[in-house]
């Protein structure tokens, strides 16, 4: 059981180039900004968009291969799409809309199965509304509803809740989670959203203008990031351009210092920083190599304080680095408040920041890039 | 009084009527789906009767249908009809003149209709067919009634291609408009008059049909913009 995709399509100036397959995968989430091209992906898998050229394959059929012309309708396809708007027909019920799409099966089954799919979703009672006296929650069941009955091999989700409400979306993505974990096809999950992929799927591919980088588990994106674009979706604010310098030491430009880090540091081109991994060291202040752009054995930064930004739960402050870049650095509102007393009136503070949060990434297009350059 | 240009008046329309609203709805469903560059000719092509002067539309015709013309011909060698001067020339007059209304607001209809609609019936299974018989039409009904009742309207009020392609014939190609127009001719302006209320009365009633439609319409779905309530 997998779906194996390899496709390119053109937009106007836009390219997309992504590739995956779900063996082994899970749940498996297409993370990117919007307009990444990850919904254009779902479309075309589900066969309502044509790649320019690639091949698909689900669990052995071949749904598209451009080199041997096959291109199967979406109706032969057996892919559920479950769409951003949900794409419920306005014009009918609850029930005529589950059971539209039970019409493969027999006959005399398709009223069970309509009954069946609308009971697991909770929908009993609601079979004569139409989708515009649903709720958003409801709206979302009753399309799972439509999807389940049409025996789907591969369910594919588009933003399933960009179209709620804050408090409503954690209930439903539990609800969701259970689905998906009753039902035994593969999952595709497309989303912007880092903390809705981190609890729902456990493997992600991250898009970034248009093209798809390689699978990767869904701790790996938040803990090892390899790739700018993985830091940078999974919620990495500080980033700075960097070479390696020599076994384990990063020679960060934008914030004038050398790092030490445990990760490899070959073909990085940037170091990322989580703003919560920043701990605050007062006595390093003193140190005199720092002014040299020296970390030191303790990985010290030196700054000064540029700006506080008081935030929800957490105090956010930005600190100017001897490179000219500012770092981000967030912490408990009471830790702040101490940090802040020991503070000078020239707000120099001294941040360390532990080897193995030190993230040497590597920039995938300019990497990419480079190698295009032919060798002299 | 003499009801014939009534009767005949609302035959026409009313043919015409059925060929508008079959051939309206089968173009613009192509259309609003055609390429940019195939889209914008059609759309023109399609559209011209309803800023052309209806005596133009009737001469075109005239050229096509004419006695000495080849389709004219045609049919009358190997059919033995006639296709000007009888009651169902005037067919053609108003099926061409009436056509745009009833294309251009389907084809508004099909163009606002929500394409993921179409993708989720068809990643279910369903065939184009259905599609467009079960969700596209009745989502567009609105437009598709209100382009209908337009075109009956026009229809039944046309008189200048009617004129020029089936000409006035008490009892055989007489209009309610070709009726009004001979009998002001001729000075008889109370019956004139007659047919002028008649037509206003005609008028009004399609009107007041076609609004009580869309305030029903808007009735029905009033009670389901309980959108996103909390449940």
């Amino acid at each position: 059981m997998s779906l194996s995709v390899d496709i390119r399509k053109r937009l106007g100036d836009f390219a997309l180039e992504v590739s995956f397959d779900t063996q082994d995968a899970g749940v498996l989430a297409l993370l990117g900004p919007s307009g990444c091209g990850k919904s254009m992906t779902l479309k075309c898998i589900a066969g309502v968009e044509r790649p320019d050229s690639g091949r698909i394959v689900l669990d052995g059929r071949v749904l598209f291969d451009s080199s041997a012309r096959v291109d199967l309708p979406p109706q032969e396809r057996h892919v559920g799409y479950l769409f951003q708007n949900y794409a419920l027909f306005p014009n009918m019920s609850v029930w005529k809309n589950v059971l539209a799409a039970a019409h493969a099966l027999p006959r005399d089954q398709r009223e069970a199965a309509a009954r069946d799919a609308i009971r697991r979703m909770r929908l009993e009672g609601l079979e004569g509304h139409r989708p515009a006296e649903l709720s958003g929650g409801q709206q979302q069941r009753c399309a799972m509803a439509r999807i389940l009955v049409s025996r789907p091999d591969v369910i594919l989700l588009d933003e399933p809740f960009s179209a709620l409400d804050g408090y409503l979306r954690w209930q439903l993505e539990m609800e969701l989670a259970d689905t998906l974990g009753a039902f035994g096809g593969e999952v595709v999950l497309v989303s912007h959203n880092r903390d809705e992929v981190y609890r729902l799927c456990d493997t992600v591919c991250v898009i970034s203008d248009g093209r798809g980088e390689p699978r990767i588990g869904i701790r790996e994106l938040f803990e090892a990031p390899r790739t700018l674009a993985a830091a940078l979706i999974s919620g990495c604010k500080n980033v700075s351009r960097a070479a390696p310098r020599g076994e384990g030491l990063l020679r960060c430009e934008d914030w004038g210092v050398t790092l030490r880090t445990t990760l490899p540091v070959r073909n990085a081109t940037h170091a990322g920083i989580r703003a919560h991994y920043l701990r605050h060291c007062p006595e390093g202040v003193a140190t005199s190599s720092l002014t040299a752009g020296r970390a030191g054995e303790k990985n010290l930064i030196a700054g000064a304080v540029e700006r506080v930004i008081e935030s929800t739960f957490s105090t956010i402050v930005m600190v100017r680095t001897p490179g000219g870049g500012s770092l981000r650095w967030e912490l408990q509102k009471g830790e702040w408040r101490s940090v802040r007393e020991g503070l000078g009136a020239d707000g120099r503070v001294c941040l360390a920041v532990a080897p193995a949060d030190v993230m040497p990434l590597t920039d995938d297009a300019r990497a990419e890039a480079m190698k295009e350059v032919p060798a002299p | 009084m003499d009801w014939y240009p009534l009767l005949n008046s609302l035959r026409i329309a009313a043919v015409s009527t059925v060929v508008v609203f079959l051939a309206g709805i089968w173009l613009a469903n192509h259309v609003a789906r055609a390429p940019r560059g195939v889209r914008a000719v059609l759309d023109v092509v399609l559209t011209l009767p309803l800023v052309l002067p209806p005596t133009v539309v009737g001469y075109l015709l005239l050229l096509m249908l004419g006695p000495r013309r080849p389709l004219g011909l045609w049919f009358m060698e190997t059919f033995s009809i006639k296709l000007t001067m009888v009651w169902y020339a005037a067919v053609f007059a108003t099926v061409v003149v009436s056509f745009p209304l009833m294309y251009r607001t389907a084809r508004g209809a099909f163009e606002s209709f929500d394409q993921t609609l179409a993708d989720a019936a068809r990643t279910l299974g369903r065939s184009d067919a259905w599609v467009f018989w079960r969700v596209k039409l009745p989502c567009c009904r609105q437009g598709i009634v209100a382009g209908s009742v337009l075109a009956f309207a026009r229809a039944l009020g046309e008189y200048g291609a009617t004129s020029m392609i089936a000409g006035y014939t008490p009892g055989s190609t007489a209009t309610v408009s070709t009726t009004v127009y001979q009998l002001w001719r001729t000075g008889d302006d109370a019956l004139a008059l007659q047919w002028v209320l008649v037509n206003l009365a005609i008028s009004a009633v399609v009107l007041i049909a076609m609004n009580m439609f869309e305030a029903r319409q808007r009735e029905g779905a009033a009670p389901r913009v309980r959108r996103r309530s909390v449940g």
